[in-house]
């Protein structure tokens, strides 16, 4: 049986229910939010951790040239290997039919007929290929299902410079691969890379590695130093051309992975706590009302005998009973986001089951912070409720006290109507209640600005990657390091407008204890297709004859300066090391490159001129014949077509972009809305009977709006440019928090941006005062004329 | 002596639920120019009612009301606004300042909107209150807050005063010092005023007392002679 003042908790409630749902609504956008970020991350974690374990995804990888399989002893028994898979790893270009563009593929080994002991395949169809199937290959599955390829279906290959027809067997996933990233990209694109399988011997045979393995992966043993390993493999592989092994956290797909983590948990505290904060404030505001409303009843009930302690534990349970409201929608919605989040990772992170179950854990978490938080909020108007004393309580409130406001008799004032007057000392009179509406709303027009920025963002980024830094249409990687015959050779292709040679090779960068293991691009002087682009101003910045540019993120891991001297350890060829000198800093987004003089570096390996890459700028008219020329070249190991990763990192970035704003557009909104009609509602009820005085003395209902809505709205109107303010600030918070070493989101916020931002704030503002109109136009003028506040 | 208003045969019902209230049932009423009328009567007799339907602040069931020679019955709610804009003032038993606004900017709110008003300090300088214009209404008595209203009322120059129970929340000096603002009010401008209350002793201060019983006027009695307010006492 409930008890009679729990009664009236559930009849307040429902009394206040717009109320309750405004700021219910906030909760659960709070709570959505939380248990968006947190069910997904989990769903990431667990599903991660538990493909990475079930097959066996390695702790260390390293590439060489060409290793003798008699190695693979040595490494194992380095201290704290606990397995070892030597394989062999190759880019070779795929011919697919009715597919005009050559397609890259990395080639990687799996002994014949079984299982490798490090990173296995999770076979989604067919089966692994097995011995003495020679041309028998396994496809990843993203990219068989980007062509239609199935089992049984055969695809061209040019390995080594030879046509060869290899024959599917089978679809699988990797934990290695479950970002699929070709050299060169920022977005997969499945169409155009994909990773194929195939037997040990018949892939050793194709590139001469018979006995012979190019490409290493490790497993530890529980509780090894990854950095001791790591230095004796590279000793170890040096000889054979090693460039430099990785740990785990640096593998491409697990880093971006992990790195969509740690974002998903910065955007589990930023957001949350915006939304939960307001809610916190909107619980007070509304409880502060009720509690003056009900002074008399307050009185009454402690006349009767209630203790101060059940009359807060009774306002204190409207507050849970709002959270309550909040909770419902708010793990409903998140539930739901999570999965369709969760949804949109499946798209770029491959795994073979992902599996989405939101825990009670991260539910009772996102309950119980918004408990915390409007609890915490509405403080302040419980204990007023509690100390009221009784005999006060039942006496009605001393009616407010207002001053004139200090430029009364100025020309200003005089110039200010009556109704204009009211909204002003209403607005001086409750100034921190002012300031929270003002807060909630600038705090949504923030949010609307994070959110919609992060198109202008990643449109700017865009731009300047692929359009202004680079203007090649397409880069061929080689086999081999090649001489600068080949550039005269690539200029006699079909179509082709203009050559330009550019070598990467493996380098570890220091400044005394400060390493970084990365690269060094050589470009020839006055290269323009691909030069050394400073994406923050927009300039190209020659390059030098000597020294090294840096990117900006480089030189500040590094701890360097212009002239300062870097220690250079190259991981291939002859492997020199030397110190060479700072001569230009360049901001880029992307990466940490260094760059450096072709011919410099070749001089430093010792090397005849020559080239790893070739950057081609292509007469559109021929493309076609150009591709055909490419897919039969022996020695291209891979194609990188500007057009095709425009393409992917937009399309990419419209969709998940697309979906990020809209969700975040509608939780902002849901905020403002709460915002202003709580802000209205509750000066509506205090004021109600001053406005129906007015009506009575002849106001019309738009003059009477304007006293009330004037005040929000002006509230609303100052806030703005706030908002707009703490919408930057917001943004560079959190591309401060995104920044890593593979790239930078600039901070860049387009003025319609801004102005949609506003366009969307005041318009749920207008909903809330619409509704609050509506119920102005049915003020009870009878009842205010018998009825004393 | 021609009437400023007229209402015949006003019937209203209310309807809360599934009960209906007849709180008029077929009420007559004239109002002459210039006179003070006191309407006496119980609590639910109907007087609020007919003063807030000749008000304009509620329409009636049926039956007529015409001001001048405008229809009210038929008017729309914007019309009534009109009406009660331009020729109605009103006094309220719970005075309904703004307390936002000073005694002065309360009557300035109504003569913004009017079409010949009284300067505000002219209109509170009536009332006795030329001294208080800058004081907000928690600054001011009881009294002083209602001849505040009164001097709201009249600054437009209503054709129309009416009061609802002006005294009902007042002790009975300053009830007298309100009155005797009416009275004041009616005499020197001449408008037409409606007091309603249900203290007998108000009535001598009439032309004539209309006694409300049962939703209709029951009887009317004319004063032969009006008592000033000064020589009331209860």
């Amino acid at each position: 049986m409930m008890r009679t003042i729990d009664r009236k908790v559930v009849r307040d409630l429902w009394h206040l229910r717009g109320q309750v749902l405004a700021i219910g609504l906030v909760v659960a956008a709070g709570i959505a939010a939380l248990i968006m970020s947190l069910s997904t991350l989990e769903a990431l974690e667990e599903t991660t951790a538990a493909y990475y374990e079930r097959y066996r995804f390695g702790d260390v990888f390293a590439y060489t040239k060409r290793a003798p399989e008699s190695l693979e002893q040595r490494l194992a028994a380095i201290p704290g290997v606990r397995t070892v898979q030597t394989r062999v790893s190759r880019y070779a270009t795929l011919d697919i039919a009715g597919f005009p563009e050559p397609v890259m593929g990395n080639f990687v080994s799996v002994p014949e007929g079984r299982q490798p002991v490090l990173n296995q395949l999770a076979i989604q169809s067919g089966r692994l290929p097995e011995r003495g199937g020679g041309d028998e290959v396994v496809l990843n599955e993203p990219f068989a299902e980007a062509h239609g390829l199935r089992v049984g279906d055969t695809v061209v290959a040019i390995i080594n410079g030879h046509r060869r027809n290899l024959r599917i067997v089978g679809t699988a996933l990797s934990p290695e691969f479950v970002y699929a990233l070709g050299p060169g990209a920022l977005m997969p694109d499945d169409k155009r890379f994909g990773i194929v399988w195939m037997g040990h011997d018949a892939l050793a045979a194709a590139y001469d590695l018979d006995g012979a393995f190019s490409s290493v992966s490790l497993a530890l043993e529980r509780g090894a130093d990854a950095a001791t390993v790591i230095r004796q493999v590279d000793r170890l592989l040096e000889r054979y051309g090693g460039i430099g092994a990785i740990e785990r956290k640096n593998q491409l797909s697990n880093w971006f992975v992990s790195n969509e983590m740690e974002q998903l948990k910065s955007m589990s505290l930023i957001l949350p706590t915006i939304f939960l904060v307001v809610a916190a404030f909107l619980a007070n505001m509304v409880l502060g009302r009720l509690v003056s409303t009900e002074r008399s009843q307050i009185g009454l009930m402690k006349a009767f005998g209630y203790s101060s302690f059940e009359v807060a534990l009774h306002y204190a349970k409207l507050v849970v009973g709002i959270v309550l409201v909040g909770s419902v929608i708010g793990i409903v919605g998140g539930t739901y986001l999570g999965r369709m989040n969760t949804g949109m990772y499946t798209d770029v992170f491959r795994f073979p089951l992902l599996l989405y179950r939101p825990s009670l854990s991260a539910m009772a978490i996102a309950v119980s912070v918004s408990l915390f938080a409007a609890l915490l909020g509405s403080t302040g108007a419980v204990r007023r409720a509690a100390t009221l004393p009784p005999a006060q309580a039942m006496q009605p409130p001393a009616p407010g006290t207002f001053r004139r406001f200090g430029m009364s008799r100025s020309g200003l004032a005089r110039w200010l109507d009556q109704p204009s007057r009211i909204i002003v000392r209403n607005i001086v009179r409750s100034p921190l209640r002012s300031a929270l509406t003002m807060l909630g709303v600038a705090a949504s027009v923030a949010l609307l600005v994070l959110a919609m920025q992060w198109n202008d963002a990643l449109t700017y980024l865009g731009q300047s990657y692929f359009y202004q830094a680079q203007h090649q249409d397409a880069t061929i990687g080689l086999a081999e390091p090649q001489g600068d015959a080949i550039l005269r050779d690539f200029r006699h292709l079909p179509g082709v407008l203009a050559v330009e040679p550019m070598r990467i090779v493996g380098a570890d960068l220091s400044n005394g204890p400060r390493t970084h293991r990365g690269s060094l691009t050589g470009l020839e002087e006055g290269a323009w297709l691909q030069p050394i682009f400073d994406d923050a101003s927009g300039t190209v910045m020659p390059v030098p004859p000597s020294g090294l540019v840096l990117g900006t993120t480089l030189a500040e891991k590094l701890g360097v300066g212009l002239g300062d001297d870097v220690h250079l350890e190259v991981l291939e060829g002859r492997r020199p090391e030397l110190a060479m000198p700072v001569v230009g800093l360049v901001e880029t987004y992307i990466a940490m490159p260094a760059f450096i003089n072709i011919d410099a570096l070749n001089r430093m390996l010792k090397e005849p001129p020559s080239t790893e890459y070739v950057n081609i700028l292509i007469d559109r008219r021929q493309e076609a014949a150009f591709y055909a020329e490419i897919k039969e070249l022996p020695l291209v190991s891979a194609v990188m077509l500007r057009q095709a990763a425009i393409d992917s990192f937009y399309g990419t970035i419209v969709e998940h972009i697309m979906v990020f704003i809209t969700l975040f557009s509608v939780l902002a909104c849901a905020l403002g809305f709460g915002v202003a009609y709580n802000s209205a509602r509750i000066s509506l009820s205090e004021r109600g009977r001053e406005l129906a005085t007015l009506r009575v003395l002849g106001f019309r209902r738009g003059e009477i709006s304007y006293i009330l809505l004037g005040e929000v709205g002006f509230l609303i109107v100052v806030a703005l440019p706030f908002g707009c303010l703490f919408g930057r600030g917001l943004s560079g918070l959190m591309a401060a928090a995104f920044n890593t070493e593979l790239y930078r989101v600039p901070l860049t916020i387009a003025p319609s941006t801004y102005g949609l931002a506003v366009v969307f704030a005041l318009a749920a503002t207008l909903v809330s005062a619409l509704i609050v109109r509506h119920r102005l136009d049915h003020l009870d003028l009878i009842k205010v004329l018998k009825t004393r506040e | 002596m021609t009437a400023t208003l007229t209402a015949r045969d006003l019937t209203k019902i209310y309807k809360t639920g599934e009960v209906e209230v007849h709180a008029l049932r077929g009420a007559n009423l004239d109002l002459y120019d210039g006179e003070l009328i006191v309407m006496l009567g119980p609590s639910g007799s109907g007087k609020s009612t007919l003063l807030n339907i000749i008000g304009g602040l509620d329409t009636a069931t049926s039956g007529t009301v015409r001001f001048r020679d405008h229809e009210l019955t038929a008017a729309d709610e914007s019309e009534l606004t009109r009406y009660r804009r331009d020729h109605v003032g009103f006094v309220f038993q719970f005075y309904n300042l703004i307390p936002s606004l000073t005694a002065e900017e309360n009557v300035a709110l109504v003569t913004e909107i009017a079409k010949r008003p009284l300067a505000p300090a002219e209109a509170l300088d009536i009332v006795g209150l030329g001294k208080r214009l800058d004081h907000f209404p928690a600054q001011l008595s009881g009294g002083e807050q209602q001849r505040v209203a009164i001097a709201r009322a009249i600054a437009k120059q209503p054709e129309i005063l009416l009061c609802d129970e002006p005294t009902g929340a007042l002790d009975s000096d300053t009830g007298i010092i309100v009155l005797e603002a009416i009275d004041q009010v009616n005499r020197e401008l001449g408008t037409t005023t409606a007091v309603i209350t249900h203290n007998t002793v108000i009535g001598s201060m009439a032309d004539r007392v209309l006694h409300v019983a049962d939703g209709v006027v029951a009887s009317v009695e004319e004063n032969s002679e009006r008592r000033s307010a000064k020589e009331l006492a209860w």
